[in-house]
Parts: C-alpha cells; structure tokens; sequence
C-alpha cells in the first residue's frame, strides 16, 4: 500500500534582529488559525522551536532592523539560505524607532548608560568581552544589506496581514499587501 | 461653462481656474500634498502630476483649457506617485509607530492609498534638531516635506513672513524668521493658520499628542482616499 501523500509543507525560518519581539507575537494572534496553518507550514529555525542551525527554507520572516554585528550576519544568512525573505514590521523596513538612536554617537550611549547612568556600581564600565557583538554606529533597514522581497508594513504588522501573507505562500501565490490593511503604525 | 475631460469625465472650470482647482470644486480628487484651495499653488510634492493631452504637468499649478484631455488615474502614474512618495519617506524620519500625527497624516494616508509597503530607496536619516522653543508648537524638520503650505498660510492668510525655505539641494530646510530662527522668538502663535496647516507631523501643538482613540483618527474612519488603480503588488521588483 503506498501513503496518502502529504502536500509538502512551506519551511519557514523566523528571526528576529533588533526587534521587539512584537511581529512574532503579532503571528500568534493569528490564533486558531494557527492550527490550518501547522499542517501546510513547518518552522525551521526560529524563537519558536529550539532548532539552532538555518536549514534551506522557503520563507524567512525577519522582523527588527540592524543595530549590531550579529545582526548582519544572521540577516545575510538568512538571504543564502531562504528562497524567499520578508521584512515584517516597521523596523525591518526604516529601521524604526530603534533608530531614533542615530541621531545619537553610539560611543556616548553606551558611556551614558553603562558608566554614567546614576546607579550603577562604582566599577561599572563598558561590556568589552569578545563575545558580545559590537553595535553599528547606525541602525539600518534590511533592504539596505540585502535583497529583500516582500514587506508586511505595520508596528506590528496586523494578524490578518501575516495570515494573508502565510496563506498566499502556501498556496504558491505572489502575497500582496491589501491598501486596505497597511498601516505603519 | 468650458469643460476639460478628467480621465473622461467632463469637469467644469471658470477663467484662471487650475485643473487641481477645478478638479476639486467638482468633487473629483488629484492626489496632492503641498495644494490647499487657500492658499496659491506651489508646485513642490509633485503628486498631482497628470498627462494633459499626452505631457506631464503639475495639475496644481496648469491653467485648464477648454478640451483638455487629462489623464490621471492610471498605472503609470500611480506607480510615479508611488515613488515620489517613497522618496519624501526616506529623506525624512519617518517613525510613524512613534509619531503623534499618525492616523491624520496626509503624507501616510498617501503611502497608504498607493499602497505603499516598502521604502524602496535608500535612507537618509537626516538628523536635525527639533526646536521646541516654542511654548505651545514643536517643530521637527526631520518629518517636514518642504511643501511649503506654513510658508505660504504664514505670508498669505497671517500676514506674518514666519516662515521660508532656505539652503540648497539635499539639505534645503524649513527657515524660522527670527533673530535666533527658534520658532520661539517668531511671531507665530498657535492659532494662526500657518501653525495648523501642517499636512504631516513636522509643525505640532504641545501637550495634545494622542488624543484621538485608535480607530477614530481622521484616516482610521475614513476609507483611504482613492483605491490605487493599478495592482499594488509589486514591490520591490518594479525597476
Ligand atoms: S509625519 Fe506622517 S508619515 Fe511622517 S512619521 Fe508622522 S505619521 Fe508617519
Ligand atoms: S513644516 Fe509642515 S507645512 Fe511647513 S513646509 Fe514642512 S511639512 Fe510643509
């Protein structure tokens, strides 16, 4: 007897940069539609599963611009190995509010909350350790590194907007963003 | 009455009348950011750019002629439009999330009709300070679009020559006329017209950000302006 073939099911990797977390939460609040969604779709790496290795995938959702080292090499491997990348929310495409900080030298930020800020102890100084990545001196949009092929605007982007986008995928459409639901803020 | 044809549809205009002003009477709308019935023209967003018997022109700032033929919904210059508008987005800082004129933004409401999901274009991050000398405005040049309308309300409806637009190129900016150029030390007051004609969040009152609920701001209760004409899929890929 040979199984009932399964439809292959979409492999999609999530990140998130220098994100807030709030895109992916914006995801779950797709909520019982999840459960469809689980049986055409499969999560590689992503804050959702304990995978730590990017397998090839066929969406990468990246939400959160650029603010470090790190950052930028997750996102370029992230391009290598999804056949398709999308920038979700406000950061992933200006850099967002994170970004207000480039008004700022990064050097007196850092100054200014690891040494000066009242409260500290009496050593504290700057996080040195090789380890850490280093900041950018600028917070950048995704598209300003890599390609990137589609955008779900909106601080987060809407339930709605991340199911339509998921279920186009998943049925081999082109997603496009319905006028009606973008928003920015 | 002479008439001129607005994607096909007659519009009446009077003598000295522009297509934008005419087009408006008539309760048709152009797409526009630096146009107000208030105020002269200015010719500076160039989003009413339309095809007037196969050329383009600035609807805003063409005297209509009898038998015009005006093209103005069409793909083409939506996707235009589209572009000009990703331009004003990255020469500013434009951090909606943040932004106490979201949901009544002319600029965003336009992004939105157009639907606009991408900067397209690099970013410029421009980062100059915000002047809130003022005790009851607050200024922030890294959201103005240099449409001109304060500069143009302040000289014609104040009568007071608060505001220009000064410097050249990339770093042309919005002018305070003061000593100090703060706004603080101009004469402008918060009743004044050119105080409240603000399209985007650049020129705002103090102490009243956020007011309107989530849902019932100007843009939220309203459908977007116009339903873009052309498939607003493309994205990135429309070089
Ligand atoms: S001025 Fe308008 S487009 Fe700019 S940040 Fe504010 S709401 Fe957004
Ligand atoms: S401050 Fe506002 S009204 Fe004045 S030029 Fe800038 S965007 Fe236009």
């Amino acid at each position: 007897m040979t199984p009932i073939e399964e439809p292959r099911r979409l492999r999609v990797a999530t990140v998130s940069l220098a994100g807030c977390f709030g895109c992916h939460m914006s995801l779950l609040d797709i909520d019982e539609r999840l459960f469809p969604l689980a049986e055409r779709m499969v999560f590689d790496r992503s804050p959702f599963t304990d995978i730590k290795a990017l397998g090839p995938c066929d969406v990468g959702l990246v939400e959160g611009g650029l603010c470090n080292s790190e950052n930028v090499q997750v996102l370029r491997l992230f391009r290598a190995r999804c056949k398709v990348l999308v920038a979700v929310g406000a950061c992933a495409i200006n850099g967002g509010l994170p970004a207000q900080r480039n008004a700022l030298d990064i050097g007196q930020i850092l100054v200014e909350v690891y040494r000066n800020r009242p409260g500290l102890a009496a050593d504290s100084s700057m996080p040195s350790d090789p380890e850490l990545p280093l900041p950018l001196a600028q917070v950048h949009a995704l598209h300003e590194v890599v390609h990137v092929d589609h955008y779900l605007p909106g601080c987060p982007p809407s339930a709605d907007a991340i199911y339509a986008l998921l279920s186009a995928l998943i049925e081999g459409r082109t997603p496009h963003a319905d006028p009606a639901e973008i928003r920015f803020d | 009455m002479s008439h001129f044809l607005l994607d096909g549809t007659p519009v009446p205009f009077a003598a000295g009348d522009t297509l934008m002003a005419a087009a408006q009477r008539a309760g048709q709308s152009i797409a526009h950011l630096c146009w107000d019935a208030r105020l002269g023209p200015s010719g500076a967003c160039r989003l009413c750019t339309v095809r007037v018997d196969g050329r383009l022109a600035a609807a805003c700032t063409t005297h209509a002629q009898a038998g015009q033929v005006v093209e103005n919904r069409t793909a083409e210059l939506d996707a235009r439009r589209l572009r000009l508008t990703q331009m004003l987005f990255v020469e500013g800082n434009h951090f909606c999330p943040g932004c106490e004129k979201s949901g009544d933004c002319d600029l965003q409401a336009t992004a939105y009709a157009l639907g606009m999901a991408d900067m397209h274009f690099e970013l410029l991050a421009p980062q100059r300070p915000v002047d809130a000398s003022h005790p009851d405005l607050w200024l922030d040049h890294n959201r103005c679009i240099l449409c001109k309308l304060c500069v143009r309300a302040s000289h014609e409806a104040d009568g007071k020559n608060v505001f220009a637009i000064g410097g050249y190129g990339a770093s042309t900016r919005l002018l305070v006329n003061a000593p100090s150029g703060r706004l603080g030390d101009s004469a402008l007051q918060a009743s004044d017209l050119a105080a409240r004609i603000c399209p985007v969040g650049a020129i705002l009152p103090k102490r009243r950000g956020f007011a309107v609920p989530l849902g019932a701001r100007r843009y939220d209760s309203a459908a977007p302006p116009e339903a873009p004409a052309s498939a607003s899929g493309d994205r990135d890929d429309a070089h």
